[in-house]
């Protein structure tokens, strides 16, 4: 009983959270992959543009609240968050068209549009502070658990109890949902082939008739259906706050690169790499322990390796040393 | 002379710019303005020796100004002796652990041969070394802590003047700074960029959580100053004198004694700020001149001349017998060792060190822009983009105010959107700053002042 005690224990506190947070990051790292794979640079705005996609579904959520559409356990959001989509993207396309081409065009070093990308975060920040502000906001309505630990601790007459949340299952479908028709269009289908060409070999993929216009086009949707997802899944599992969503670009880059840049699948993978290692390095063992160790041997100790300060450090600790090591990432990205 | 004539104009306009928040505003916000248009100064000096000199992108900012800010705390705090009998010696033997650890690596890296099981043992060293040292040190970590956590909790420093935690903040900064570059050096340049940026917020995070050695998320609070006390002002006579010299024609007016002596005090409490604030202008124009001259004259050096060529075409360079490596190592701590000033100022100035106030955008994007806007490369150029952009962040709130209510002069104050506007008002900052960032990108690539190349 012990036994399935700490299993139950490990399922609460360390998987079902690291998995969602997983998939959160995985989603904005195929983000940031996708635009260093075939834009070819290092977009700083990605935290920011998430934090914009989140803001439209957040502002079309209150339009439906108010018009009292809901879709009744679920969160009204899943209904917002296509028209987020599409402000998204318009918005991506605006700033592709007024700041991105023309460095396109001129062939300029990636470090130059990284440079550009810190302007267009600027002002992405000013934009979503000055519509909706820089507050904390919670826009889940809806059932908010599927399992309650009290309910599973009755049900199952354990000592442990298994909280599951309705946004981490939401979460985590979604991304399934997405990722496998992600993978199915670029791998599958004949503008995903053509996008896997033009990011591997660009004048070879010119020569063959690819037209790059329409491959920025398709970048940008992909992207802005990813950071808006992304973005509203974290904010519907957490709460939307524009300053986090800013620092939420520094895991999702450390996932990127663990997975190797420029490689989706990788980056896909990547998220949970940096998911699970925040948690399970700074999560308290003692319980654990308790249960499945004999009472003589109980340690007295936390039993955490770090504390859960550090969180984000060990994120940016396993990049910095994926980097010096292996810097073409865990599963071999692109160039470097 | 005429060819310096756009440096001068722009410095001009500048100094008008400030000197008008003076008139119209005030003189105490004027210079602080100018005060902190000084640190960004030093802070965009040593981005542009990275980025201008070498081509070498730091991200990292935030994380050196950090390291500075701390020199600061613990060149400038009287020690906490209690503290120092409860975990101090815990705290040291660690301190040995880590260089004993530094020093068995060393000796594997020189003495063993590349190799899978020489990568292992060493990883399984830094492991285990970092556990031991969690388990050493977790004792005296909490004796310190416990000491008076209200006030100290922490280690204290040496309880030296604070001005030469300039000096040892620029030499935390260059240390971590040429253990960041043996690192990361090697890097692209956007992988570069990452790697600086993540490891700076490590250093934060170091920095906030290790309460032992900076009060943490506690804050440290009145640090000494070079510059005298403004309580102390209002009470020493030469100094009222001096006020009421400078204002003479004003308290004439006045013919009432009492009346006369409430605005004499009045203008005491003001001039005595202002003073203040004037010492520190004088200590920090000394530093940005020192700086500039210093960095002038490497520009312009043969050494600087390498700089250049290694940073235009590296490949060539190397070829003609220029260790690429060794010279970007180099100007990497030199850049990183004036930015640690630049931090060891900022907490000079406000007399306090608040580990959760350092953020990338203010101290690491900021800084960027100053350098792209001033002119990367141009030394003037750098320092100009230091005080326009700082001048901007501050002035952009009263700017945007301003304009709203123009354009809005015919709606009534109770209309929704004007009232959600103003009360944004200052995030239109962060607009001003990227829209700016994106016209000089896009239309003068090379800044306000670009790099011109003097061959004499």
């Amino acid at each position: 009983m012990d036994f399935v005690n700490a299993i139950i224990l490990l399922l609460n506190y360390i998987f079902i959270p690291a998995l969602t947070y997983g998939s959160q990051l995985a989603l904005g790292a195929i983000f940031v992959t996708l635009i260093y794979g075939i834009l070819r640079f290092a977009n700083f705005a990605t935290g920011d543009m998430m934090s914009f996609g989140t803001m439209m579904t957040i502002l079309f959520t209150w339009y439906f609240q108010s018009l009292g559409v809901s879709l009744g356990v679920l969160p009204t959001a899943l209904l917002a968050i296509p028209f987020g989509i599409i402000f998204m993207i318009l918005y991506m396309l605006l700033i592709d068209k007024f700041v991105f081409k023309y460095y396109r065009n001129q062939k300029s070093p990636p470090v130059q549009f990284a440079m550009v990308s810190i302007g267009v975060m600027f002002v992405t920040q000013a934009v979503v502070r000055i519509i909706i502000g820089p507050g904390d906001r919670r826009f889940f309505d809806g059932e908010k658990f599927i399992i309650k630990a009290r309910e599973f601790k009755e049900m199952t007459g354990l000592n442990e109890g298994l909280a599951l949340k309705s946004t981490q299952v939401i979460t985590i479908f979604v991304t399934i949902v997405l990722v496998s028709l992600l993978f199915w269009f670029l791998n599958r289908t004949k503008t995903g082939k053509s996008m896997k060409a033009y990011s591997d070999n660009e004048d070879l993929a010119l020569l063959s008739g690819i037209d790059p216009k329409k491959i920025v086009l398709v970048t940008w949707v992909i992207a802005g259906i990813l950071a808006t997802i992304g973005g509203a899944l974290y904010g519907l599992d957490k709460s939307f706050k524009p300053f986090t969503y800013f620092n939420n670009m520094l895991p999702i880059f450390a996932a990127a690169i663990v997975g190797g840049i420029g490689n989706p699948f990788g980056a896909f993978l990547g998220g949970y790499v940096i998911a699970f290692s925040e948690i399970l390095l700074t999560y308290a063992y003692k319980k654990f322990f308790m249960y499945i160790l004999p009472e003589s041997m109980e340690p007295n100790s936390l039993v955490q390796l770090l504390s859960t300060d550090y969180k984000f450090a060990v994120s940016f600790s396993i990049l910095v040393i994926v980097l010096i090591y292996r810097p073409s990432g865990i599963f071999k990205g692109k160039v470097l | 002379m005429r060819k310096n004539l756009n440096v001068i104009a722009a410095y001009s306009i500048m100094m008008v710019l400030i000197l008008m928040v003076g008139i119209f505003q005030s003189w105490n916000i004027a210079l602080s303005i100018f005060n902190l248009c000084l640190i960004s100064a030093v802070m965009t000096m040593g981005a542009n020796i990275q980025w201008g000199y070498a081509g070498l992108i730091n991200f990292g900012i935030m994380g050196y100004t950090a390291l500075g800010g701390l020199a600061a705390v613990l060149i400038s705090v009287d020690p906490v002796q209690e503290a120092w009998r409860a975990g101090g010696f815990d705290i040291l033997m660690s301190l040995w652990l880590i260089v004993v650890m530094v020093l068995v690596i060393r000796f594997i890296l020189k003495r063993f041969e590349k190799s899978k099981i020489r990568t292992y043992s060493i990883a399984a060293i830094i492991i285990s070394g970092i556990l031991l040292i969690r388990f050493s040190a977790e004792p005296g970590i909490e004796a310190i802590e416990a000491v008076d956590p209200a006030k100290t909790g922490f280690l204290g420093g040496f309880g030296l003047p604070i001005i030469f935690s300039w000096i040892v903040g620029a030499l935390f900064a260059g240390g971590l700074a040429f253990i960041v570059g043996k690192v990361a050096l090697g890097l692209r340049a956007d992988y570069l960029a990452i790697a600086t940026l993540l490891i700076s917020e490590i250093v934060i995070a170091i920095i906030k959580h290790e309460d032992w050695l900076t009060r943490g998320v506690k804050n440290v609070i009145g640090l000494k100053r070079p510059a005298p006390y403004e309580v102390d002002l209002q009470t020493t006579d030469w100094f009222i004198n001096l006020v009421e010299k400078f204002n003479a024609g004003k308290l004439s007016v006045i013919e009432n004694l009492a009346d006369r002596q409430a605005a004499l005090n009045q203008l005491v409490i003001e001039g005595s700020s202002v003073f203040v604030k004037l010492c520190y202008s004088g200590l920090f124009l000394v530093v940005v001149i020192i700086l500039l001259i210093l960095t002038q004259k490497a520009l312009y050096s043969p050494w600087g001349r390498m700089m250049r060529a290694i940073r235009d075409n590296e490949e060539a360079a190397n070829a003609m017998g220029k260790n690429v490596v060794k010279q970007h190592l180099l100007i990497f701590i030199l850049g990183s060792a004036i930015v640690g000033i630049a931090g060891a100022m900022l907490v000079t100035q406000d007399g306090l060190f608040t580990p959760g106030s350092y953020r990338p955008m203010r101290y690491t994007f900021l800084i960027w822009v100053m350098v792209i806007v001033g002119g990367s490369g141009n030394n003037f150029g750098a320092i100009l983009g230091g005080f326009v952009v700082w001048f901007l962040w501050i002035e952009a709130a009263p700017i945007s105010l301003f304009l709203i209510n123009f354009f809005t002069a015919g709606i009534p104050e109770t209309n929704a959107l004007k009232a959600h506007l103003i009360e944004s008002v200052p995030y239109f900052r962060f607009l001003l700053m990227g829209l700016g960032l994106l016209f000089i990108m896009r239309y003068r690539p090379k800044g306000i002042l670009p790099e011109k190349i003097e061959i004499k």
